[in-house]
């Protein structure tokens, strides 16, 4: 594993790299647009911690990005706080939420885990529906702009959330390779394979399948709280049921259980949306598509079959 | 008026809804026993139901009723028919792996609902009730049509039950579920069970639906509360068992008309789905299943 360590480092500076210089020559709309996917993409970072290397197939991964949106949202906008605190009370929102999940739903495995982490995003859903009157529901609420400021640098400028977005991207991307290529990302991995096994090489399958998922909702809700506060916005329909099957979406297409896969599958999904959207309406036709697909021609992803077949370090 | 006939109300419209959530349930549990298939798009079978039923019952001349009795003959067998090619088509490629089946599953349910959304379109639309006498009590008049679904519910379930316990189908369909290998070995065509089983299911969920159109209009996204709601049914019922379903249906729709009447549709929604999350936890085999040693 260490032979490739230069290659591996290369490969994911370049990335950010690229990123930043893409800023200077991309015209305004796709600049914007690729903010949205990096921030969106750390989301799916979290997910596929879950997902892609503990094997947890969770259906209610809404509930800790808008943990964090609306944590981070309501506090800034709602009791005056400002940015930066509510930023990290956004982020600590999502692990929070994870590990309290995570303690109950962690008793089941396969089928019942995915129910009940649907159920509890559920429930999440409509508690932000019922607090309707503080949370104004589907409608939602902007976040003043005035408020959007974290030490001193504007998100609502185009420029500084561009550059803050591509920071806590490098920041996720830095954070899951090094779990991943950490001992406790081993044992991670070793559970998605073979629970037993492990266990009975003595590591407790509760207690790592939680670190893992509290890792997750802790990116989820970073990315929900930087999401409020670049673009301004805090709606139900983030937690809703179509925000726990995205990030399942853009893993699977980018390859569960690979460290780029996620940006990858957020920025192929992201653009496949918004190129169809000019020749069709049909958006979830195009979601729906792409998931069958995927489920039945290419289970590893874009990610996972170029690892397979020609970059077996990739990871 | 007093809280005795206001109970009363409240009873009688959990009633019509629990009659409609234990078909649509019921539909879900049968596909989850035999197949051990968690099916994602149940909702949207239903939902498909609702609108077929509004274009045959548009499109057959006469009286509503004859229209309404086509409907309740040909969407069951359309859905059915569309379910039976989504599992020779892709579930079967799948080898029912769960997670797999999950995934396509949801992917179906996009499918269907962009359908329905680009063919039907955004609006609600309703369909008008095959007869409309009234059943007068002394405080409040009470729809007949209404009634006629409990009916109609009790009726469709015992035919299931019959079905199951006394038909050779659901011999066939029980051997199946109990040992794969063995029905195979004993010359049962198991691919041909899946199909019929996943076609059943959401022939149900049509039926259930072509009953409810009346009562609530025809929407591309209507398939949403019931998917939710046979979920929590079929869970807190034992998964794959048929008499906690219903039993589990009746307590829901019974306890979520009192709630929603009395209380807000929303926090009776948040109580069920906690409830289900804990009953997973906490007693897997469900409130009225047995536990499998």
């Amino acid at each position: 594993m260490t032979g490739h360590r230069g290659a591996i480092l290369g490969l994911h500076l370049g990335v950010i790299g690229a990123l930043a210089a893409l800023y200077f020559v991309l015209p305004a709309y796709h600049v914007s647009n690729l903010a949205r996917v990096m921030v969106l993409s750390v989301f799916a970072m979290g997910y596929n911690i879950a997902f892609g290397y503990t094997g947890l197939l969770s259906l209610g991964h809404a509930l800790f990005f808008a943990s964090g949106l609306y944590a981070t949202g309501s506090l800034v906008q709602l009791a005056g706080w400002s940015a930066g605190p509510g930023l990290l009370a956004g982020i600590a929102a999502g692990a929070l939420v994870a590990l309290a999940v995570g303690l109950l739903a962690l008793r089941t495995t396969g089928v019942a885990f995915m129910i009940v982490t649907l159920m509890f995003a559920q429930a999440g859903y409509l508690l932000i529906l019922y607090f309707g009157p503080l949370t104004r529901g589907d409608e939602g609420y902007v976040i003043d702009r005035a408020a959007r400021a974290v030490a001193g640098l504007d998100l609502s400028d185009d420029r500084t959330r561009y550059f803050a977005a591509l920071a806590l991207f490098a920041l996720a991307l830095a954070a899951c390779l090094a779990l991943v290529r950490s001992p406790t990302g081993r044992v991670l991995v070793a559970m998605r394979e073979n629970a037993e096994r492990s266990r009975m090489l003595g590591y407790d399958p509760f207690r790592y399948r939680l670190i893992g998922l509290v890792a997750s909702g802790l990116l989820a809700g970073a990315s929900g709280a930087a999401y409020g506060l670049m673009f301004g916005y805090v709606g139900a329909t983030f937690a809703s049921i179509q925000y726990s099957i995205l990030p399942l979406l853009w893993v699977l297409l980018g390859g569960a259980g690979t460290v780029l896969g996620p940006f990858l599958g957020t920025l192929v999904m992201f653009y496949l949306v918004d190129l169809s959207s000019s020749v069709t309406t049909a958006y979830l036709m195009v979601v729906g598509l792409a998931l069958l697909a995927l489920v039945l021609f290419a289970r590893k992803g874009l990610l996972g079959s170029l690892r397979e077949r020609a970059l077996p370090w990739l990871p | 008026m007093d809280f005795g006939p206001f109970l009363l109300l409240a009873t009688m419209e959990g009633l019509v809804m629990a009659a409609v959530l234990a078909l649509t349930a019921v539909g879900l549990s049968l596909v989850f026993g035999v197949m051990r298939v968690v099916n994602v798009a149940h909702g949207e079978f239903f939902m498909l139901g609702a609108v077929l039923a509004w274009f045959v019952t548009t499109s057959v001349p006469g009286p509503p009723a004859l229209g309404f009795a086509a409907a309740l003959v040909v969407c069951p067998l359309i859905v059915g028919g569309i379910a039976a090619l989504a599992d020779r088509a892709i579930l079967k490629r799948l080898d029912y792996d769960p997670e797999a089946t999950i995934v396509a599953t949801i992917g179906l349910l996009y499918i269907f609902q962009q359908a329905a959304l680009s063919l039907y379109g955004p609006d609600a639309r309703p369909v008008q009730a095959p007869f409309d006498w009234r059943l007068q009590l002394p405080w409040f008049g009470y729809s007949g049509y209404k009634l006629a679904v409990v009916a109609a519910a009790i009726l469709l379930l015992l035919g299931v039950r019959l079905l199951l316990v006394r038909s050779r189908i659901g011999l066939v369909m029980r051997a199946t579920q109990y040992d794969r290998e063995t029905a195979t070995a004993f010359g049962i065509d198991v691919d041909r069970v899946y199909a019929g089983v996943f076609a059943l299911g959401a022939a149900l969920a049509a039926v259930a639906a072509v009953l409810i159109v009346p009562i609530q209009q025809a929407h591309y996204l209507m398939g949403g509360d019931p998917l939710l709601l046979s979920f929590i049914v079929v869970i807190i019922g034992g998964l794959g068992s048929l008499r906690g379903t219903v039993l589990a249906a009746v307590l829901i729709g019974l306890s979520d008309g009192i709630v929603s009447v009395f209380f807000s549709p929303t926090l009776a929604k948040i109580l069920a789905t906690l409830l289900v999350a804990l009953v997973l936890v906490f007693r897997p085999q469900g409130l009225f299943g047995q536990r499998v040693a």
